[in-house]
């Protein structure tokens, strides 16, 4: 925890400095004034360097303990200080987890993360085209108005209907039953989040091919989709992350362990190991590693498309 | 065009939405067939003073984790917003809670808030050690608490963005007119941020209606201790698929869309969402 903190500390000080270099070179957000260095100034930033600081342990601490737990056999977690470092650092509770069904789960949530995410763009991809193209019409600011409508829907609201329908529809127990619901849910997002992109594209690109005859088609193959692929990439990655860690729908629409998908499996796996933390927490770790590659690969489209998205 | 996208999410919002308030007029046990009920069901839920004690921890919860992560969030935000090395590190270990699942934070805060072998177990952190999710009054702060863990860095972004995209101009201005930082902060800051306000107070009033998972998880799949975290969603499944009352938790669930309608209603009026003409022309 000590070092953590110090590190933290050190990051912040030394940002303290790279705040003030950076405001008077590049342009900023904040700009530099000749204020800027006043003691309401001074505790304002200490207050939200501060804030963040405590935020950074609070956020740190649990992910620091999840990974050292994981790490742990059995006997040490009960006699090992939390925080300290494992002392006999183990890879057995992994070698356990891996042993069993973990394979499977990760198929699946891999099948049903890949198939929802590229049913949602493709759709929604279309269907903000059509609101951009037919902005104004009446068809267009209507089914609009629908997918906003849908923000605010609850999944567990309807859940109820969901599940009689997968029951009507034969798909109990697949995991198809979790694709289509999952790909109806994300696309109200989805949709708001390229509409937002699209409408920005100049009308004179569109008119130029219109006038070189171009149909609809064409103009969202040649011209739509490409101007919109960070934002594409932005929504399949925000869409596979919300899909990836989806419970409801698993838990709701599939019965046999052959179909779990991983949230749903973490939970089997908190009854099958009981009282064994260590095990249950790799299974934790393991479960979120591909998230975090995931991160690691897509991190500044991921960040900057979804703050874009969001926050026009 | 706009066929495919409407097909699947009329099918599987739309239709279950109108399908939700048909149901609550229906008996039905989640696996025989589907009976008329009319309105037996919402007698009993609206007499029931369980529905009213979860929709009571629905809003609370609402609106306390609304208090708690807006300003942390703002707070983050405005300390994120000027680059640096230092930042950008901090923005990645904030991004963190956002790679786990609810499940996996629900599993790791449940472990590491064990009164024996958790983090209160640590030497000077003992005062940690009692039982935060077991006992009646504290557990749904305690969840509060977790669900800040998770959400906040989202929020912060969110405002780390709508901050960089306030115009420098407005800053040199005001500097110019001799406004100190705090009233920078007042008069432009927050001003300028209104709709990543409203984007961000939204999907977090939203949102709190769908803390399904984590509390799922958090208490065991009660809502437990006893019913003290019982919100609407839990109520509902409870009903549902362990009761085995489907009627009855339709009614519940139309009670979340409702809900879920107001806010929707309310963030368009105050949003500028519908708006269809581009918001980068003209500036």
């Amino acid at each position: 925890m000590s070092t953590t903190v110090t590190k933290a500390r050190h990051a912040a000080r030394t940002g303290a400095g790279h705040d003030r270099g950076a405001d008077r070179s590049a342009p900023p957000a904040r700009p530099g004034s000749p204020r800027r260095r006043t003691v309401v100034g001074t505790v304002r930033r200490a207050l939200s360097g501060g804030v963040t600081l405590l935020w950074a342990a609070i956020v740190v601490v649990p992910v620091y303990w999840l990974v050292v737990t994981s790490l742990r056999t059995r006997a040490d977690f009960t006699a090992d200080s939390p925080l300290a470092l494992p002392g006999h650092p183990t890879l057995d509770n992994y070698r356990t987890v891996l042993a069993g069904d973990f394979t499977t789960y990760l198929f699946n949530s891999v099948i049903v993360t890949v198939a929802t995410v590229v049913l949602t763009v493709a759709v929604a991809l279309m269907a903000a085209f059509a609101i951009v193209r037919g902005a104004g019409g009446r068809l267009s600011r209507v089914s609009f108005r629908l997918y906003l409508l849908g923000l605010a829907i609850p999944l567990q609201a309807v859940i109820i209907p969901v599940y009689l329908l997968i029951i009507k529809m034969r798909l109990y127990d697949s995991l198809l039953a979790i694709v289509l619901p999952s790909a109806a849910f994300a696309l109200p997002i989805t949709v708001m989040i390229l509409v937002s992109f699209l409408r920005d594209v100049p009308r004179s690109l569109f008119e130029a091919m219109i006038v070189d005859g171009a149909g609809d088609w064409r103009m969202l193959f040649s011209l739509a989709a490409p101007l919109a692929r960070p934002a594409l990439m932005t929504v399949a990655v925000y869409d596979g992350l919300q899909v990836w860690n989806g419970f409801l729908f698993p838990l709701i629409l599939t019965q046999s362990g052959d179909k779990a998908v991983l949230p749903l499996a973490l939970t089997l796996y908190k009854g099958q190991f009981g009282i064994d933390v260590p095990a249950t927490m790799a299974a934790v770790v393991l479960s979120t590693l591909p998230m975090l590659a995931l991160f690691i690969l897509a991190r500044r489209q991921l960040v900057a498309g979804l703050t874009a998205g969001f926050s026009k | 065009m706009a066929a495919p996208a409407l097909l699947l999410f009329g099918l599987f919002g739309l239709v279950p939405l109108v399908g939700v308030v048909v149901l609550s007029l229906a008996d039905w046990d989640g696996l025989g067939s589907v009976g008329w009920a009319g309105l037996a069901n919402w007698s009993g839920v609206l007499t029931d003073g369980a529905t009213w004690q979860a929709l009571g921890l629905t809003v609370k919860v609402m609106l306390v984790s609304w208090l708690v992560q807006t300003p942390v969030a703002l707070a983050l935000g405005v300390f994120q917003a000027p680059r640096g090395r230092a930042r950008a590190l901090f923005s990645v270990l904030f991004f963190l809670p956002l790679l786990l699942s609810a499940v996996a934070i629900g599993l790791t805060w449940q472990a590491l808030l064990d009164p024996s072998f958790g983090i209160g177990a640590t030497p000077g952190l003992h005062w940690l050690a009692q039982p935060l999710l077991g006992s009646p009054d504290l557990a749904l702060y305690t969840v509060i608490f977790v669900i800040a863990w998770q959400f906040v860095p989202f929020h912060a972004l969110l405002y780390q963005a709508g901050i960089r995209q306030i115009p420098t101009s407005l800053y040199e201005a005001a500097a110019l007119d001799g406004a100190g930082p705090v009233t920078r902060f007042l008069h432009i800051t927050l001003p300028q941020l209104k709709y990543t306000m409203v984007t961000s107070s939204t999907l977090m009033l939203v949102g709190s209606l769908t803390y399904f998972d984590l509390i799922f998880v958090l208490s065991g799949g009660t809502g437990g201790p006893g019913t003290a975290t019982r919100v609407l969603p839990l109520a509902m499944y409870i009903t549902g698929f362990q009761a085995h009352d489907m009627g009855r938790a339709s009614a519940v669930a139309t009670l979340l869309v409702v809900l879920g309608l107001a806010l929707s209603l309310l963030m368009t009026r105050l949003s500028g969402f519908t708006r269809m003409d581009s918001q980068q022309e003209g500036m």
